[in-house]
């Protein structure tokens, strides 16, 4: 079976997402729902909070950053394409654009320099046609989310099977590379439900089985509503990685998870002679050297 | 066990999510000859606005208020032809929907087993509910406040769709509308017109008895 890459670009930084690759972080900080300050400052247009919330998800080692502008009351599609210029000024690393609102992501994408990830579309046919066609129009790659116009599937076959129409549709009717869909096999509050989990990873491994495709999730979704969400994350993630996740969501501040994750890299062998586990090590040193 | 000790076995079971104690309880409870009424109202709705509370404070989680919602649930199902045989009424009747265009539901489901640990009637469309669907429930159902639930941004336009369809339909006057969801704030529920926002489950039912019980004082008035 064949298994795919997908390639985001900045203007001058590749990163590749791959079943043989390192886990790719997308950092999920630079979004303001729930934050209720942040919303007031973009409501004014101050940006400045999203000058901090690049710097920390970026050191903490993401990979990609996903950007949401979703501010109620709020012009998005101009918030999104500034806020999309803004980032590209601060950081090379590639951005996935998020947005429910079809005016706003072809604004972030026209604003955007490079080949952006697009977050998201669902299997449902008015979302498919709405946003598919801004897809190929600005060659980008997208994120796409098993859930239909009548629910949310709870059983792993009902999600393969609208990830079978997505593929479909997305590559006979629109004419977009299967390697540029990025599936969301939609992570649960396990708090909420004990077999969420179990049913994502039987998702994960049968998409990754069947199609080879990469997939990403709000990883922290997962911990929702428990206490100890830290090494919950850095359970859940090695474990989904072994089921074939190549990519997540997720809050890049936290050194737990993320190291969870660097580790599973090089015990999946994605992590070529522990290269990457080393150099993180030293740099750790090199910092604790660098403050005594 | 005297009253006094199954009541304060119904309270402690119950915040520990025991379904089967519960059911057991209450049964002893009934075989006692105890008031249906008393184990609800002394028993089993405080308990559960002890669940609430401890959310609130970060002392409690998801899966202990699912439990303790369940358990008292279980009860419930013994308990709600007998109290309605003695007319007993409930709180409030709650309508509750997920708006058109969205199937989240998780948040929603969780502020219903709050609503009936507190006492009121739950009546759950559930998602993807179109406008006229929530006209023709109210018509059938006459409940006291409506919730209308949205996930997404995209989908939070609907709240303003639904309070159209009420008040073209006549309606919007006859019901509290309530409104909540992730990405829903108390500006943007003013802005729709709703009576009422909540930012979790436990806040959705201090709000709720607290707009029921204003409405119900402009009545009487």
């Amino acid at each position: 079976m064949r298994r795919h890459h997908t390639r985001l670009r900045s203007a001058s930084k590749e990163v590749v997402i791959g079943h043989d690759r390192p886990f790719c972080i997308i950092g999920e900080r630079i979004n303001p729902t729930g934050r209720r300050i942040f919303q007031e400052q973009l409501r004014e247009g101050d940006m400045s909070a999203i000058e901090r919330d690049v710097a920390a998800q970026v050191a903490g080692g993401a990979d990609v950053l996903d950007v949401n502008m979703g501010v109620p009351l709020t012009d998005e599609a101009e918030l999104l394409s500034k806020a999309v210029t803004m980032i590209q000024s601060l950081t090379d690393l590639p951005i996935c654009i998020d947005s429910s609102v079809v005016e706003a992501l072809d604004a972030g994408l026209a604003a955007y320099q490079g080949r952006a990830l697009v977050n998201s579309v669902t299997a449902e046919d008015d979302r498919l046609a709405a946003i598919l066609p801004l897809v190929k129009k600005y060659d980008a790659a997208i994120i796409a989310l098993p859930n239909d116009h009548d629910e949310i599937p709870m059983e792993s076959g009902k999600r393969l099977e609208l990830v079978r129409k997505i593929v479909r549709v997305a590559t006979e009717e629109y004419g977009i590379a299967i390697e540029d869909i990025v599936i969301d096999p939609l992570a649960m509050p396990i708090g909420a439900d004990t077999t969420v989990g179990n049913t994502f990873f039987e998702t994960v491994s049968g998409i990754r089985d069947e199609f080879g495709l990469n997939m990403t999730c709000g990883a922290s979704n997962t911990s929702f509503g428990l206490p100890g969400r830290h090494a919950l994350g850095a359970a859940f993630l090695p474990m989904a990685m072994t089921a074939g996740l190549t990519s997540a969501i997720m809050d890049a501040r936290t050194p737990q998870i993320v190291e969870a994750v660097k580790a599973a890299d090089l015990i999946l062998d994605h992590d070529e002679w522990s290269g990457n586990w080393i150099a993180a090590h030293r740099a750790k040193q090199a910092a604790a050297a660098a403050v005594t | 066990m005297t009253p006094e000790e199954i009541l304060q076995g119904l309270y402690d079971e119950t915040l520990r999510g025991n379904g089967p104690a519960v059911l057991d309880l209450t049964h002893q409870a009934l075989g006692m000859q105890m008031e249906p009424q008393s184990l609800l109202f002394d028993a089993l709705i405080p308990s559960l606005e002890e669940v609430g509370a401890r959310f609130e404070r970060g002392d409690f989680f998801v899966p202990e208020m699912l439990i303790a919602g369940r358990a008292m649930a279980g009860a419930m199902e013994v308990l709600r032809p007998l109290l309605a045989d003695t007319g007993v009424e409930t709180i409030g009747k709650f309508l509750m929907g997920t708006v058109k265009g969205d199937v989240h539901d998780i948040g929603k489901n969780l502020v219903n087993i709050m609503l009936e640990g507190a006492g009121f009637e739950v009546i759950d469309l559930g998602v993807q509910v179109a406008p006229e669907k929530f006209v023709d429930a109210i018509n059938e159902h006459q409940p006291d406040i409506v919730g209308f639930s949205a996930f997404l941004t995209t989908t939070m336009p609907m709240f303003k769709a639904n309070i159209n369809a009420l008040q073209k339909a006549g309606i919007r006057d006859q019901v509290i509308i309530m409104v909540g969801g992730a990405p829903v704030t108390q500006e943007y529920a003013d802005a729709v017109g709703a009576d009422g926002y909540a930012s979790d489950a436990s806040a959705t039912v201090r709000k709720a008895k607290d707009l029921l019980s204003r409405r119900r004082s402009l009545v009487s008035a």
